[in-house]
């Protein structure tokens, strides 16, 4: 093959090969298409739910297995005021707030949170990135607290209002974090709002004082940094209307695979 | 099309039924295989175990610094090879896999998972389709499984000195498929087609809830990954030789009869 006839032929499968690529990002970028890809979370959800016992939980570890290079992930020292005031406070000030659609609202002191029915737990978290990691984390477990705050019948959906900007550049109501799991899984047994993390009080870079657990999906579920549980009808008010800081960003609402 | 030589007879080879989920099988496995390494350039390493042990993947694909120009490398055990422009480092960018293999081109953890979960249903969905009308017409006994004579050691190795000349079974010896042929394409579907599925599955927090077994039989979610890539890496393998078979051996009348079930078989002409 002569030299010319060689630059030709490659410089023909470049130009197929960039237009192929290019029609997949235009492909990827379509609203329709996103639309029935995305269709695919539902029958994931529903599958799962099918061949899961409401209550069955997540694998548990002994202590030996935990990970001592715990990583950390989205926001590790969040620069907001209102936090850093917290934060120099030793969160003395710190109030859990829980409202919404509920017949009690509650706020809680950190103290008052640590009085709960507690639950301890050495579970695996599984960021969405592909790694994981074994913890042993102390809470409040979620069910008992919505009780005492009697959630509303029309309440389909808890709602985690998070203390931290994690993306200054977005506009307001889509900067600070948050996130939203449905009934089932905020009254799951390992559903808590852990407070201590391998036996010592949560660090600020996992999400101090307070953080969510909710073993059964992906790492960017369990809000960190948490300052409101609200109990809603659905989340379509809220941010980007997606349920969640990172939903709101294309990432699947239901994250259990 | 080619033109059919009076000597030659049509033989029926492939089911409807095959034709179809092993076209939507080639999208399937295009798709998956594209947006997992857009998935897996989110976190470029690979561990054994249940956990990320950060400091020491098995293996791994970085960019670092040399002589002020970044270079890509990857890293297999203790062995580092510089593979810059293709792994750790290309385009610019620091990312596993270079934008022409990953599904979008441009970095999306969130479109890549898109892609990938809504083709893992069609690839396991279409895989049960294929299984059991196979299954139930026979087709997987009949021509799948080596026959007794083919099994026997002196034709295997024939078989295997004829594919390192690349000469191929010819008229009444290719009604059926070589030993070679019917033992890769059955490891292919009952090894690494499930091995994807539960591999991938193990991954999930969710199915590690449903069956917590399912990841401890890979030796814990880590493995399971590796294995995920692993097996991915095997498939690939078997596309590109099975590719490269189809086009040293008949290409016009292989791809003839995977669209239209029809395969010309010369007769008279033995091997």
């Amino acid at each position: 093959m002569s030299a010319t006839r060689r630059r030709w032929l490659s410089g023909l499968a470049a130009a197929t090969g960039g237009v192929v690529l290019s029609a997949c990002d235009k492909l990827t970028m379509n609203p329709g298409v996103q639309k029935t890809l995305s269709g695919a979370e539902g029958l994931t959800r529903r599958a799962q739910r099918l061949i899961t016992n409401r209550t069955a939980l997540a694998a548990e570890f002994p202590e030996s297995r935990i990970s001592p290079d715990f990583r950390a992930n989205g926001s590790t020292s969040p620069g907001d005021p209102e936090y850093r005031a917290l934060v120099d406070g030793g969160f003395a000030n710190w109030r859990l707030v829980i409202d919404g659609l509920v017949e009690r609202p509650l706020s809680l002191s950190l103290a008052e949170l640590r009085a709960q029915p507690a639950r301890t737990q050495i579970t695996r978290h599984d960021c969405v990135e592909g790694w994981s990691a074994i913890g042993k984390w102390s809470g409040a477990r979620l069910g008992p607290l919505l009780d005492q705050a009697g959630l509303k019948d029309e309440a389909r959906y808890i709602v985690f209002h998070c203390a931290d900007t994690l993306d200054p550049n977005a506009p307001e109501g889509l900067a600070r974090y948050y996130e939203s799991i449905d009934l089932i899984d905020a009254y799951h047994p390992q559903s808590i709002l852990a407070y201590d993390m391998n036996g010592e009080p949560l660090a600020v870079k996992h999400g101090a004082p307070a953080r969510l657990r909710v073993e059964r999906q992906l790492g960017y579920k369990h809000a960190k940094y948490v300052m409101r549980i609200e109990a809603v009808a659905d989340f379509a008010h809220l941010g980007g209307g997606k349920g969640g800081f990172w939903e709101d960003r294309g990432y699947e609402w239901y994250a259990g695979i | 099309m080619p033109s059919v030589p009076s000597a030659s007879v049509l033989v029926q080879r492939h089911s409807l039924v095959t034709r179809l989920t092993h076209w939507i099988n080639v999208l399937a496995l295009l798709v998956l295989l594209t947006s997992g390494l857009q998935i897996f350039n989110a976190h470029p390493a690979l561990y054994w175990g249940d956990t990320s042990t950060f400091a020491r993947p098995w293996a791994a694909m970085v960019a670092m610094e040399q002589g002020g120009q970044p270079v890509g490398i990857t890293k297999i055990g203790p062995a580092m090879f510089e593979t810059t422009g293709v792994f750790g480092f290309s385009g610019d960018q620091v990312r596993g896999f270079p934008a022409w293999t990953t599904l979008p081109t441009y970095r999306s953890l969130a479109d890549g998972r898109r892609w990938h979960f809504f083709f893992a249903w069609v690839f396991a969905l279409n895989g049960l389709v294929y299984l059991s009308a196979n299954i139930a017409s026979g087709h997987v006994r009949r021509d799948l499984l080596p026959d007794r004579d083919q099994l026997k050691p002196r034709h295997l190795l024939v078989e295997i000195a004829d594919h390192a000349r690349l000469r191929f079974p010819k008229g009444e010896a290719a009604r059926r498929y070589n030993a070679l042929q019917k033992l890769t394409y059955l490891a292919v579907i009952f090894v690494l087609a499930p091995m994807m599925v539960l591999t991938g599955l193990s991954m999930s927090p969710g199915m590690n809830a449903a069956w917590p077994w399912l990841p401890e039989l890979f030796g814990g979610r880590q493995s399971a990954r590796t294995f995920h890539f692993l097996s991915a890496s095997l498939i690939v393998l078997f596309v590109v030789v099975h590719v490269l078979m189809v086009l040293v051996s008949s290409p016009l009348n292989s791809l003839r009869a995977m669209i239209t079930g029809r395969f010309a078989i010369r007769q008279g002409e033995g091997r």
